[in-house]
């Protein structure tokens, strides 16, 4: 770093931290389905990516849908779009859980590569569907442009608004969870499956539940996908790992964990991105993560649940 | 004593048959019926196969899952690559270069000297060594680090995936130490023997072979004697194993080695046959599908997982060939079906269905029984486990 005043540092650590809480909202997203399915039932769904590349080419639909049939409705129909990307995903998950992860919840290393097979199904329907080009949904105007904060640093609106839906999202599944009646039901089924089964609980309807709201929101995080890059049949692929890495390194089944750590691993990326060039800052990344959990395999906040 | 030997290794006479059926399979009538070119593709199938017998031993039978093979696959692959270039780097055929006698991804990336770490790759000894050794002391430190934290499970399979991930990227991103996303190409001969001749290509197929069918031997003896037993103890219940003062740690650590140690080998024999090395071969995707041919085989079965790479590869090849659009609908559908119904793979069905075994002992007692008087005309091969 020896060539850069202390002032371009900072220019640079603040841009590069913008950037990074981009990369951030996204790995939240992600994980935080993966973590409420992970905690849930102990099920890895390495289809995660492929149900956020369906949340990204439902936005994408949405978009030509308006162009064609209601270019009035144009600025608004990015909200709508993200509830359209929320509830298809969590119906595919509904069905997958139904049709696939039920009958293997004895064997989860299983579900983890039945989930992969399904992977690979998706992605190439999608590529059958939408083609293997990648595409951009035509965003509204009032997501485009940047805040200009002073010289030489602004800050891209689409960012902020990324930012703005993952907090929605987060403060949602917190409420979700610790103060519904269905969050009552699902932390009872975490804590003593047996138990909660016994008091009349239907711990089946609450596995599917939680399933489908953790394939959801994988979908809004495609949604939010689409205001920062553009969709393509591997997307989801592309931030599968980090996803999971973000879900084990945070403690499974710990929101704040999950928080932490996606931040953690966001902003390490993007700040070691610039300095190293090419992907060795994301291998930095992960070999320091990987290297943490060899030494600390229960995460950053580490569940204080017994097993089942 | 062969007896005794034969005892150890086959549980019952079906499946010493059913080895030797393979046998016959891979030495006999693949040579003869193939052309080289496909045999070559064979054989570069079955160097999948080592990876396949340590996947069984760790997943099958310890029940730990490793996401992560293709990272052994590919250091001892990069071992056996990285011999093979400075053999093919001598300064007379790299004259052209500014530095003569690096490789020439080197010189494109302005290196004007060998990196230490390559030095030592000069000697066919050392390359050896290093093919069995470092995948092995690298899956020490790994599988040390977890199992004694007692990671297991989903963990285990997230991390080295983690890990898979890392080396590949790491290779991708050092162009000048390691060709980079090219991987190391034109590698021409093995201590002076072309091994890109026809005759080459044959050698090299039994010598890959051979050494695979040590390897399943070396497999099928671990499962049969009494560490074998101790690996099932662990799947199914790792506390009560524990308890009996056994080290589980230490256990899953060894087989752990071992399948890296034989998945080292089976990417230095890839190297061999096929002619270079790169990342695309031992990232996260191929990494899962080494574990899909052992569980479309068989991830109980020794044999049965060989069989599944073979079977898998060969349907890749010919489907991908045929119809791109459908080959991963295909196979992930493949896959997801194996996954719920056939959890034991394809070995599984010769005990779903235990006549066939049973007919083909009783059809060679017969012959034994008649002398040399008849011959089967054919061998029933979809049987074998």
């Amino acid at each position: 770093m020896g060539d850069y005043t202390a002032e371009e540092l900072q220019m640079i650590f603040y841009m590069q931290g913008f950037s990074g809480l981009s990369l951030f909202s996204v790995l939240l997203l992600m994980g935080l389905g993966l973590a409420l399915i992970f905690g849930q039932m102990g099920v890895i769904n390495m289809a995660h990516g492929e149900f956020m590349a369906l949340g990204a080419y439902t936005v994408y639909l949405c978009s030509n849908l308006t162009e064609k049939f209601a270019p009035a409705f144009g600025p608004y129909y990015f909200l709508v779009a993200i509830l359209a990307a929320f509830l298809i995903c969590a119906a595919l998950g509904a069905l997958v859980e139904w049709l696939m992860i039920r009958h293997l919840y004895h064997r989860p290393l299983d579900t983890l590569l039945a989930t992969w097979g399904l992977s690979l199904v998706l992605q190439q329907a999608y590529r059958s569907i939408f083609g293997a080009r990648e595409v951009t949904p035509t965003l509204p105007d009032w997501l485009m442009g940047s805040f200009n904060l002073k010289e030489g640093l602004d800050i891209p609106i689409n960012g902020v608004f990324v930012l703005g839906l993952s907090a929605v999202v987060t403060t949602a599944l917190i409420l979700f969870l610790y103060r519904s009646s269905f969050g009552l039901k699902l932390r009872a089924t975490v804590q003593n499956r047996k138990m909660s089964g016994a008091v009349g609980i239907n711990t089946a309807r609450v596995d599917r539940l939680a399933f489908a709201v953790g394939c959801g929101i994988a979908g809004i995080a495609g949604a939010a996908f689409t205001t920062i890059g553009s969709t393509g049949p591997d997307s989801g692929s592309r931030y599968i790992v980090d996803a999971f890495l973000v879900v084990v390194a945070g403690g499974a089944a710990s929101l704040l964990g999950t928080l932490a750590s996606a931040f953690g691993i966001a902003q390490a990326q993007s700040i070691l991105e610039f300095f190293l060039e090419g992907t060795k800052g994301k291998v930095a990344t992960l070999l320091v993560i990987v290297i943490g959990l060899m030494i600390r395999p229960q995460g950053l906040f580490p569940s204080k649940v017994r097993g089942h | 004593m062969f007896q005794r030997i034969s005892q150890t290794l086959f549980k019952n006479r079906t499946e010493a048959i059913a080895f030797g059926v393979f046998l016959l399979l891979v030495l006999v009538v693949f040579p003869l019926t193939m052309p080289i070119f496909r045999l070559n593709l064979v054989g570069k199938y079955l160097s999948f196969g080592f990876v396949a017998i340590g996947l069984v031993l760790l997943w099958g039978r310890c029940g730990v899952l490793s996401l992560g093979q293709g990272l052994f696959f590919g250091l001892g692959g990069y071992c056996m690559a990285m011999f093979l270039k400075l053999e093919a780097s001598d300064p007379e055929s790299t004259a052209i270069q500014s530095t003569p006698g690096i490789p020439d991804f080197m010189d494109w990336n302005q290196l004007t000297e060998l990196p230490a770490m390559w030095k030592p790759f000069d000697s066919f000894g050392f390359t050896l060594f290093a093919i069995v050794a470092v995948p092995s002391i690298i899956a020490f430190i790994i599988g040390w680090a977890l199992f004694r934290r007692r990671v297991g499970g989903v963990y285990f399979a997230i991390i080295t995936q983690a890990l898979a991930l890392i080396f590949s990227l790491g290779i991708d991103g050092n162009q000048g130490l390691t060709g980079g996303r090219n991987g190391i190409t034109d590698l021409k001969t093995l201590l002076g023997w072309d091994i890109r001749t026809e005759n080459a290509q044959y050698t090299l197929y039994f010598v890959c072979v051979g050494l695979l069918f040590l390897a399943a031997l070396a497999g099928k003896y671990i499962i049969n004697t009494r560490l074998g037993r101790v690996l099932v103890a662990i799947r199914d219940q790792e506390d009560r194993v524990r308890f009996s003062g056994y080290d589980v740690a230490m256990v899953r650590t060894f087989v752990f080695c071992f399948a890296a140690m034989l998945s080292g080998i089976g990417g230095a024999l890839f190297v061999l046959q096929v002619g270079f090395m790169s990342p695309s071969i031992i990232g996260i995707i191929p990494s899962i599908e080494m574990v899909i041919f052992t569980a479309v085989g068989g991830r109980l079965s020794v044999l049965g997982a060989i069989l599944g790479c073979l079977i898998v590869n060969w349907g890749k090849t010919t489907f991908s060939e045929a119809y791109p659009d459908l080959w991963l609908y295909l196979m992930g559908g493949t896959f997801i079906a194996v996954v719920m119904f056939f959890p034991n793979g394809l070995a599984s069905l010769a005990d779903k269905f235990p006549w066939i075994g049973e007919r083909i002992v009783s059809l060679t007692k017969r012959l034994r029984r008649n002398g040399n008087s008849q011959h089967p005309t054919e061998t029933p091969v979809t049987d074998e486990h």
